[in-house]
């Protein structure tokens, strides 16, 4: 059976506005799945009912003045645990961060709570958001709500779950190298990654800061384009945050895809693509085709080193970012009569870290030392430089770019861990967006032989997110799929 | 083939203790990665320019006006030793003779 905490947000926030229901109703909905299957789920590291039923109980009374709402206003969300809260523990997935209460919010969350979002919790990560199963959280994996065996993808992966589970209506994640699109495509939710810098970075703790966007985890397209007016426009607080006021994304959502020329990648649908994945994606792409879409076949020739750039530059930004883990102002320090501050630092770091930060801060500081820099982190950074240059031409020809989000679908929990290169190939569609900035979208557009959900990944030129969405937009309403996982679809 | 690291330099540099197995077994998958990563090597970029940034930005300024700031037992709320005013830590100098 369908409960409220299964719509979406623009079905929720109609029946908000015409009195149908409240958000306290909402809420409790929302609040009452989590008790149901997050246990199993556990896509939650710190859940905040009673400020939440603060919120929704204030949001109700101002509602029945008769006072215009925001479109976000009542509607349950959840924040990555990376996100900083303002007297709300934020940890990161970290050991190292986890008695750490900040003292202010984030932009991304002040303005969806300044809007009225309703905040039920922070999600669960892997650390620093490092990873692409969840399996690197301190605190334990997030299971996939369409199998709980396997993993819902990473690093946003307790969000991702949570959207999927109905746990929340939406979530806001973040995507350094498909973070938010990859957890998204493997578990069966929309994830979309703006344009780097449209959304400010202030708030966000620092993975790699020339790759790192803030993204949203919805059940619709129309969602992520309403949480993106709410979320985009310059912030003085963020250096890279881009010029210009927010927009209303959702004008011209309904526009269609007639004579859209549709880019089909090349590179990306070869070799180490699941047969079903391949299948899905085709389908999908028949399916634009039929709905008036100019298909042909795009090339983005130095796509096969992204990667290889990606594993130097993210390290590389990381190591930098991470130093401020040192044990003194705030965090963990290592416990112990330390002989000086320096060793403090040592054993603080080796005691907070776990292995997938301490791997990536350990290459990103290799890769930068002396001797090795220019031919890895200068020359990674000429292959960006490449990498832009074939977007650029490419996009001359289309209007969009379409690839399998990831090549697989969910695999089962340990399948991968230890083997951190196969682990870095679930990234492989997803980082050349982060190197070159440009917005990228996965929806869902099928299941394999096994049940799993299937992702597409939409990518369009810098600033182009009306033409994204609309193109995305699309496709789902084409697709028309029913996205509940057996979890709690019922028997 | 995989790359050799001296992990104990790198760790000094990373100011990360590590145990032995730790250890053994970043040497082994660093250098398998590095192996990888490597690649990047086999294009010829001499002529180009690096990106830093995928959209550049130059010479950002706000206006420079007067805000609140935090109070200083919320900004210090997260020390993990405190001394009123001041985060305590082990010494950070030699004692001197």
């Amino acid at each position: 059976m369908t409960e409220l905490c299964d719509l979406t947000g623009s079905e929720l926030s109609e029946k908000l506005a015409n009195g149908d229901v409240s958000a306290v109703e909402v809420l409790e909905s929302s609040l009452a799945r989590t008790d149901a299957v997050d246990d199993e789920v556990h896509a939650f590291l710190t859940r905040t009912p009673e400020l939440a039923l603060e919120r929704a109980e204030e949001l109700d009374a101002y509602r029945s003045t008769g006072a215009p709402m925001s479109s976000v206003a009542g509607i349950p969300t959840a924040l990555k645990d990376v996100f900083t809260t303002n007297g709300i523990r934020t940890t990161c997935g970290s050991r190292i961060l986890e008695g750490y209460v900040p003292p202010y919010d984030a932009t991304a969350w002040a303005r969806l709570s300044g809007d009225g979002a309703v905040l039920t919790g922070k999600t669960n990560c892997d650390e620093f958001a490092m990873g692409s199963s969840n399996e690197n959280s301190a605190f334990g994996p997030v299971r996939n709500p369409w199998d709980v065996s396997r993993v819902p993808g990473g690093s946003s992966g307790g969000s991702a779950a949570a959207v999927a589970s109905g746990q929340v209506v939406w979530a806001l994640g973040t995507d350094t190298g498909g973070s938010v699109r990859q957890p998204a495509s493997l578990s069966g939710v929309v994830g979309l990654k703006p344009t780097y810098g449209l959304i400010s970075r202030y708030g966000l703790i620092a993975f790699a800061s020339s790759l790192d966007t803030v993204g949203t985890l919805t059940r619709s397209v129309r969602d992520a384009a309403t949480l993106l007016s709410v979320l985009g426009g310059k912030d003085p607080r963020d250096a890279t945050s881009l010029e210009g006021d927010a927009q209303d994304y959702t004008h011209g959502l309904e526009e269609g895809i007639a004579g859209l020329r549709v880019g089909v990648i090349a590179e990306a649908s070869g070799e180490g693509v699941e047969p079903g994945v391949r299948d899905g994606v085709g389908a999908a792409v028949d399916s634009m085709a039929a709905l008036g879409a100019e298909v042909g076949e795009a090339h983005l020739p130095h796509a096969e080193y992204a990667l290889s750039a990606y594993y130097l530059i993210a390290p590389s930004e990381c190591s930098s970012n991470l130093a401020r883990y040192d044990g003194v102002r705030y965090g963990l320090r290592a416990p112990g009569d330390h002989a000086d501050s320096v060793a403090m630092m040592f054993a603080t770091r080796g005691q907070g870290f776990g292995p997938e930060v301490k791997r990536r801060v350990m290459l990103g500081t290799y890769a930068l030392s002396a001797g090795y820099y220019e031919a890895y982190y200068g020359q990674a950074q000429k292959i960006r430089t490449l990498i832009i240059r074939d977007y650029d031409a490419a996009f001359d020809r289309f209007d969009v770019l379409v690839s399998p989000t990831s090549p697989t679908t969910a695999f089962p929990i340990g399948a991968k861990v230890d083997d951190p290169m196969a682990m870095y190939l679930n990234d492989i569609f997803t980082i050349p967006a982060n190197l070159s900035g440009m917005p990228a979208i996965s929806i869902p557009c099928g299941m394999d032989e096994a049940g799993l959900p299937v992702g597409l990944q939409l990518t369009a030129p810098v600033l182009e997110e009306h033409r994204l969405l609309r193109a995305a937009s699309a496709l789902e309403a084409e697709l028309g799929l029913d996205l509940r996982p057996p979890l709690i679809a019922g028997p | 083939m995989p790359v050799d690291i001296d992990i104990d330099h790198v760790a000094r540099l990373a100011r990360i203790a590590l145990t032995d197995e730790e250890k053994s077994a970043l040497k082994e998958q660093l250098g398998v990665i590095l192996e990888h990563a490597a690649k990047v090597g086999e294009v010829a970029a001499d002529d180009v320019p690096p990106t830093a940034y995928a959209i550049p930005r130059a010479n950002v300024f706000r206006e420079d006006v007067t805000e609140p700031s935090l109070p200083v037992d919320e900004a210090l709320r997260n020390v993990p030793d405190r001394d009123g005013d001041k985060v305590r830590v082990p010494r950070i100098t030699e004692l001197g003779s």
